[in-house]
C-alpha cells in the first residue's frame, strides 16, 4: 500500500483539530434537560403531552437561555412504562425530570434509583413556595421513610361510570346511585335483558394490570370492609378477598354480566374503553381519568362527542350500606403520579428549576385549561374546581371517602397476586379455590403466614 | 517467505502469528459470549431484582432460584409449550411447508415460481414487530380480518386457540429459510439417480426416502438444528397474545421476560435463562452427533469396499 502524502496528512489533521474545536464550543454554550413521561401526542395522555411540548418547554426555554429542553414521550402500558425507566436508570442515564406512579416510589427508592429531592435538587428545594399548597395527604404520594422524592401531579378517584342511554333503554333511572354490590347486579341483569351485550365492566386478570387492582380488586375490597395492608398484615383468604372473588365470579361466571374474554386479552382495557364509547358496556368501574383522557370529547382516546349528556358517574358502594372500610356507605381508591429529580442527571440544580416550574401555580392552571383534573395545589383547585362537575364531584364525595395503597416495595407483588386470583375466577374457578391459591402465593410474597391476616 | 508449511501448518503462519490472527476474534466471544454467559449464571444464584432493596444489594442465595423455577407449575407448563412450539411450527411446519414447496416448484420456472418464492420470502424479510401487528389485526376477536372473511363475528382466535395461533404464525413467518434451503439442496440430487428410481418404478414417497433423503440428511439436519434452535428463543409471539391468555401461550422467551422484567425478579430470571442455555446446547449437541455420525458413515462405506 501507498502512504498518502505529507500535505494530505497535514490537512487532515487540521479538519479534525477544527471541527473538534467547533462542536466543543457549542456543547460548552447550551445545556439540554429531557422531560419524560408516559404520554405521548395523539396517543395516551395526550393533553398531559401537549402542555409539556407547547407550555412548559417554551415558557422554561423563555426565561432560561442556553437550555434546552426536550421532551421523551411513551404511549404503553404502565407496567412497561415502569421497566423502561427501571432499566433507564439502573444504567445512571434517562430524563432529567421523570414522571412516575406514586406507588413505584417506594422500591424505586430502596434500589437507589432515586434520591430525596434535597439531595439531588439541592437547598432551594425546602424553599420552594409550592409546599404550603400541598395538602398533607397529596404530599404523601412523593414521600417515602419520611423522604420527598418527588413533586405530586394531583390525585384522583374511582367511581362507577354508567351509559344513560342504555339505563333509559333498560328502564333504569338515568341518575343512578347503587347502594349495594346487590344493586349493581340487578342493573346488569336489567340492561342485559335490554339487550346491552356487555353490562358491567370490572377490571380483571392479569393482562390489564395494576388497573385490574386499582379500579376493580381494591374498592371492593374497601367495600367489604377490608384494606389489603392493615396493621403490619396483608389480607389473606379473608371472608372480605372470598366476597370480593364472589362477586367477581356473580359477573364472569356464566350470568353474561361481564365479558370474560375481554379480561384475558392483551389489549383488554383499551377495548374496554372503546366498547364504552360506543355504547356497547353500560357499567365501568374506572378512574376520574377515564373521563378526563379516555371519552374526553375531543383529546380522548375513545372520545364521546355527547360524553356531557350521556355519561353518569355513581360513588361505588359498599357490598351492603355500612359495611365498608370505616363503616362508611361508599369507597373509592386513589393514588397519583409524582414528577422524581434523576439522581444522574448532569444538571441536578437547573432540573430541579424545570420541575418546580412545572408544578408553579401558573404552570398548574395552564395545564388543567380545558382539562378536569384535581391538582395537587389548594390555591389553583379552589380555582378551577367549579369549572368541572365530575372533578367537583370526586373533590366533595369521592375523596372524603378514599383510602390509598400501601408505599411498600413488595405491593406490586401483592397485586400480581390479587391479579392472579381474579384471572382464576374470570376462568372458571371458585372463588374459596382462588382465594386458596392467593395465600398461599401470598405468604411465599410477604415472608410467611405471620405477615398475613385470615 | 520460504517458511516451510506441513500439514499442521497449512498457511505457514507459525503459531504467533496464528494466535496474533485468532485473537480478536476471540476476545470478542469472550467478552460478548463467554463474560454474559458467566454474568448470568452468577446472577442467578443471587435475588437480585429490578426494583428495591435487592437492586442495591442482592444477596447470594445459592440454589434457591433454580428449585423455584423447576417446582413453578409455569415454568414446566412454559417448556411443555415451548416444546409444542418448536415441534409444531419449526420442525413439522416451517421444514415440512419448507420441503414441500422447494420438492414442488424444483423443476418449475417461469411467473410461478417467483411469485411464491416472493410472497414466502416477503413474510421472512418484514420486521418482526410489523408482521406480529398485521397478524394481530387479522385475528383479532373484534374487527379481526379473518372473522370478516369467515363472517365468524367475535370469534377469538388468540383466546381460544392460542398456542396454535403463533404455531400457524411462526410457520407462515419462518418458511422461507427451509424452502431456500432444501432449494438449493434438492438441485445436488443427481437427476440421473431420480430417472432411474423412477425407470425402475419408484412411487413418489419411494423416491424421496431413498434417492433425495440420504442426498440431503445434512442439509436437513442443520435445517433443523438452525431453525428449532431459533424458534426456541423466539420472542415475536409476545407481540400477538402477550404470553396470554393466563399464560396459555407463554413460551420460555416470554415466560423469562415476564418473570425478570414484569415481575423484577432478575435472579430467578437469569436462573431460567442459564436453564435454557442448558436446553439448547442438548438440542445442539443432539443435532450436532446425528450430522458427525453421518459424516463417518460414507468415509467408512468407501474404504471398507470398491465403489457400486
Amino acid at each position: 500500500m501507498r502512504l498518502p502524502s505529507r500535505p494530505a496528512l497535514v490537512a487532515a489533521a487540521a479538519v479534525l483539530a477544527l471541527t473538534s474545536c467547533g462542536s466543543g464550543t457549542q456543547s460548552g454554550g447550551s445545556i439540554t434537560l429531557t422531560i419524560t413521561a408516559n404520554s405521548i401526542e395523539g396517543g395516551k395522555n395526550s393533553e398531559s403531552a401537549a402542555w409539556i411540548k407547547k407550555w412548559v418547554i417554551p415558557e422554561f426555554e423563555k426565561t432560561h437561555q442556553n437550555v434546552k429542553v426536550l421532551f421523551q414521550g411513551n404511549g404503553v402500558d404502565d407496567e412497561q412504562y415502569k421497566t423502561k425507566i427501571a432499566l433507564d436508570l439502573k444504567s445512571r442515564t434517562g430524563a432529567d425530570v421523570i414522571d412516575l406512579d406514586g406507588i413505584w416510589v417506594g422500591e424505586f427508592a430502596q434500589a437507589g434509583y432515586i434520591k430525596p429531592l434535597t439531595e439531588v435538587g439541592g437547598a432551594g428545594v425546602e424553599q420552594w413556595e409550592g409546599w404550603s399548597q400541598i395538602p398533607q395527604a397529596v404530599q404523601g404520594l412523593g414521600i417515602f421513610d419520611g423522604k420527598k422524592y418527588g413533586l405530586p401531579q394531583g390525585t384522583d378517584g374511582r367511581v362507577l361510570f354508567y351509559n344513560k342511554a342504555l339505563f333509559r333503554k333498560a328502564g333504569l333511572p338515568e341518575t343512578w346511585q347503587p347502594t349495594s354490590w346487590q344493586q349493581i347486579i340487578d342493573a346488569g341483569v336489567k340492561l342485559k335483558a335490554a339487550g346491552v351485550p356487555t353490562p358491567v365492566q370490572i377490571d380483571a386478570g392479569t393482562a390489564m394490570g395494576e388497573a385490574t387492582t386499582m379500579q376493580g380488586v381494591l374498592p371492593l375490597l374497601a367495600g367489604a370492609g377490608s384494606e389489603i395492608y392493615a396493621s403490619g398484615k396483608w389480607a389473606g383468604a379473608s371472608q372480605a378477598v372470598k366476597d370480593v372473588l364472589g362477586f367477581y365470579q356473580q359477573i364472569y361466571g356464566g350470568s353474561g354480566l361481564g365479558d370474560p374474554k375481554l379480561q384475558q386479552e392483551a389489549k383488554g382495557r383499551d377495548k374496554s374503553f372503546a366498547q364504552f364509547a360506543a355504547g356497547k358496556i353500560a357499567i365501568l368501574a374506572e378512574s376520574d381519568y377515564f373521563w378526563r383522557s379516555v371519552i374526553e370529547p375531543k383529546a380522548g382516546v375513545a372520545p364521546m362527542p355527547d360524553r356531557d349528556q350521556v355519561v353518569g358517574y355513581a360513588k361505588i358502594p359498599a357490598r351492603q350500606p355500612g359495611g365498608g372500610i370505616r363503616g362508611q356507605d361508599f369507597v373509592s381508591m386513589s393514588g397519583g403520579a409524582v414528577r422524581v429529580l434523576n439522581p444522574f442527571s448532569k444538571n441536578p440544580k437547573l432540573a430541579w428549576e424545570l420541575l418546580a416550574f412545572m408544578h408553579s401555580a401558573a404552570a398548574t392552571k395552564s395545564q388543567l385549561a380545558g382539562q378536569a383534573r384535581i391538582s395537587s395545589r389548594t390555591d389553583v383547585n379552589e380555582e378551577v374546581l367549579t369549572a368541572d362537575p365530575m372533578l367537583k364531584y370526586v373533590a366533595d364525595e369521592v375523596l372524603p371517602v378514599t383510602a390509598y395503597r400501601p408505599g411498600l416495595a413488595v405491593y406490586p407483588q401483592v397485586s400480581t397476586a390479587l391479579q392472579e386470583a381474579t384471572a382464576a375466577v374470570v376462568g372458571g374457578k371458585s372463588a374459596d379455590e382462588a382465594a386458596a391459591a392467593y395465600q398461599g402465593r401470598l405468604e411465599g410474597l410477604v415472608g410467611g403466614a405471620a405477615n398475613v391476616g385470615g | 517467505m520460504a517458511r516451510p508449511t506441513s500439514a499442521a501448518d497449512a498457511a505457514g503462519l507459525g503459531r504467533g502469528r496464528a494466535v496474533a490472527f485468532v485473537l480478536p476474534a476471540l476476545v470478542l466471544i469472550g467478552v460478548f459470549l463467554l463474560f454474559p454467559a458467566l454474568w448470568t449464571v452468577y446472577l442467578g444464584l443471587t435475588d437480585y431484582r429490578l426494583t428495591g432493596l435487592a437492586a442495591a444489594d442482592p444477596q447470594v442465595v445459592g440454589l434457591d432460584n433454580y428449585t423455584t423455577a423447576l417446582a413453578d407449575p409455569r415454568f414446566l407448563s412454559s417448556l411443555w409449550l415451548t416444546l409444542l412450539y418448536v415441534g409444531g411450527s419449526a420442525v413439522v411446519g416451517q421444514a415440512g411447508l419448507g420441503f414441500a414447496l422447494a420438492w414442488i416448484l424444483r423443476s418449475r420456472t417461469g411467473p410461478l415460481r417467483r411469485i411464491v418464492e416472493g410472497a414466502v420470502l416477503l413474510s421472512w424479510i418484514l420486521p418482526s414487530t410489523v408482521v406480529g401487528m398485521l397478524w394481530f389485526a387479522l385475528l383479532d376477536r373484534d374487527d379481526g380480518t379473518l372473522n370478516a372473511l369467515l363472517h365468524t363475528p367475535g370469534f377469538a382466535w388468540l383466546l381460544d386457540y392460542p398456542l396454535l395461533s403463533i404455531i400457524v404464525f411462526n410457520v407462515w413467518r419462518g418458511t422461507a429459510f427451509s424452502m431456500m434451503l432444501y432449494s438449493a439442496a434438492l438441485e445436488n440430487v443427481p437427476p440421473s439417480h431420480l430417472e432411474t428410481a423412477r425407470l425402475a418404478g419408484a412411487s413418489v414417497p419411494q423416491q424421496l426416502r431413498d434417492v433425495v433423503l440420504p442426498t440431503i440428511r445434512r442439509h436437513v439436519l442443520t435445517n433443523l438444528l438452525l431453525i428449532s434452535l431459533w424458534t426456541f428463543n423466539d420472542f415475536t409471539p409476545f407481540v400477538l397474545t402477550g404470553g396470554g391468555p393466563e399464560g396459555r401461550s407463554e413460551i420460555l422467551p416470554v415466560y423469562v421476560y415476564r418473570v425478570a422484567l414484569q415481575d423484577g425478579q432478575l435472579g430467578v430470571g437469569a436462573a431460567i435463562s442459564f436453564l435454557i442455555l442448558l436446553i439448547n446446547l442438548v438440542f445442539a449437541l443432539a443435532y450436532l452427533r446425528l450430522l458427525r455420525g453421518r459424516r463417518r458413515t460414507p468415509e467408512a462405506a468407501a474404504a471398507g469396499g470398491p465403489p457400486a
